[in-house]
């Protein structure tokens, strides 16, 4: 009983600071930790753990314009982190007591694992080699291939218009599969990596580069006189988020938060001051509780 | 193993694209190389400055630096090629031409001195003298040290693979990323077509050099 009122005492404590941290400038997309104390949850479980911690490791992208990149201030900013500090708040955790660690596509399953983050928010893709290894709560986001072409082009608006242009996406990626598959006219053209397709795109060596929206919502924001975004999102690439395998309990309330915020404009709020910048605001996804 | 199998038209479309890009630098690199060893040796000293300076700056230069220059600088200031492949042969004909000036280099001064005094004495032009008394036997000195040249140029072409050429090693990378599980046999078999373009070169050089070689 004594803890009990000792964390609540911490969490009220930590709470009145975050809010006189906030003071009036509030234009920033700051979340306020819910009023709730570990015994809430039901004891033994993440949940319980977490929120009588006070704090959460949150593995997200350090280099994802608009959903995970790190400024000069230190801490990551975009979607996921607005993501990951709705779900810690639900936890009673403030902003101070998220640690965010850089997942890169290659180490976020080891790293939830091992458990070296509680949970990964980086525009990561469900998918069924995935599932494996590790559980999906989600999806929160549904990304999709995209065409990017130069500011002035008029003739491309959709995959389809594709045909006979010289188009640039990186040798080996899904997206370059898919346009063989699904678009066997378009001339591609293979660099190793998507930022190499930006000069080429620019000098007019090719007429598009085409990948994953939100990378390409990226090199909009970055450069926005000189491409733009054309057509419609044309594959589904439903972003989850990671957690250890088999914790049901969490999964579930993660999904329950997810819900939430759909509900209660959290959501859109979180969208539109980070990735809404460039890209439309979606319907949120259904969460898919597999 | 299914990986490759499966493949082989993938690997037949990279190897030949290594080979086209093999045998197009290769010829271009050659002419370049032996207008520049002529102006090496030439008696007009801009000419032979020009020469000095175009073979230290070029062979000095990281091959990845010249494609880089290529493929993304040169369009800024307006010099454009009708394809990425284009791009990719100017680079690497301008970047094996320094090397082939140098080893035809060194066989126009292994051809003694005399050869060329007696051709001027006998009034042959600069020009007559190199092609009609120099080159010829300067070339068969070289055959070795330039089959040199042309393997290293072979291998040299993967890095085309990186500037949107689809080549040997772009498949390969395109094989690996889709099967996961076979990496290395995948790589095996491109190392095996890069070996089906080099080692008979080398047994034609060798036998290049048997017919061509004369007594000094």
């Amino acid at each position: 009983m004594r803890t009990k009122r000792f964390i609540f005492a911490a969490v009220a404590a930590s709470t009145a600071l975050a809010l006189a941290a906030c003071g009036d400038d509030d234009d920033d997309t700051t979340t306020e930790p819910e009023d709730v104390e570990a015994g809430d949850f039901e004891e033994g479980t993440t949940m319980a753990e977490l929120a009588d911690a006070g704090s959460i490791t949150i593995g997200t992208k350090f280099d994802q314009p608009l959903f995970g990149l790190r400024g000069p201030s230190g801490d990551p900013e975009g979607f996921d982190v607005e993501i990951g500090k709705i779900i810690a708040s639900k936890l009673g955790i403030d902003e101070d007591g998220i640690e965010w660690v850089e997942t890169q596509s290659a180490n976020r399953e080891p790293y939830i694992e091992d458990g070296r983050v509680d949970i990964v928010v980086a525009t990561y893709t469900i998918n069924d080699e995935r599932k494996e290894v590790v559980d999906f709560a989600g999806p929160y986001y549904e990304a999709g291939q995209m065409i990017m072409v130069r500011a002035d082009e008029e003739e491309i608006e959709s995959p389809d218009d594709l045909a006979g242009k010289s188009v640039c996406t990186v040798e080996g990626s899904t997206p370059a599969q898919n346009m063989r598959d699904n678009y066997p006219d378009a001339n591609l053209e293979l660099f190793g990596a998507y930022s190499d397709c930006l000069e080429p795109l620019r000098q007019g060596q090719v007429d598009a580069l085409t990948t994953d929206n939100v990378i390409l919502a990226g090199y909009v924001s970055e450069s926005p006189d000189d491409f733009k975004l054309v057509g419609e999102q044309f594959t589904e690439e439903p972003y989850g988020i990671g957690l250890a395998k088999g914790d049901d309990e969490f999964r579930d309330f993660i999904n329950d938060v997810l819900e939430e915020s759909y509900d209660d404009g959290s959501w859109v709020e979180a969208w539109e001051s980070t990735a809404g910048e460039v890209l439309e605001t979606p319907e949120p996804p259904e969460v898919d509780r597999y | 193993m299914d990986a490759i199998f499966s493949n082989l038209d993938l690997y037949w479309q990279g190897f030949r694209m290594t080979l086209w890009l093999t045998l197009a630098s290769a010829a271009t690199a050659l002419v370049l190389g032996t207008i520049l060893a002529a102006f090496r040796v030439s008696p007009v000293a801009s000419l032979r400055w020009f020469g000095t300076v175009y073979v230290e700056l070029v062979r000095n230069t990281p091959l990845t630096i010249v494609f880089f220059f290529f493929i993304f600088v040169a369009p800024q200031v307006g010099i454009r090629t009708p394809s990425f492949f284009v791009s990719a042969w100017v680079a690497l004909s301008i970047y094996t031409a320094a090397f082939v000036c140098e080893a035809v280099r060194s066989g126009i001064n292994s051809v003694g001195v005399g050869q060329a005094e007696a051709a001027r004495a006998i009034g042959l032009t600069f020009t007559q003298t190199l092609q009609l008394i120099v080159l010829p036997q300067a070339f068969r000195t070289v055959v070795p040290p330039l089959i040199n040249i042309f393997i290293a140029l072979t291998k040299n072409t993967s890095v085309a693979g990186g500037f949107a050429v689809t080549e040997l090693f772009a498949i390969g990378r395109r094989l690996a990323n889709s099967n996961p599980a076979d990496v290395i046999p995948v790589l095996i078999g491109i190392g095996v077509c890069y070996l089906i373009l080099t080692i008979p070169s080398g047994i034609l050089a060798s036998w290049v050099e048997r017919k061509v070689v004369f007594a000094r």
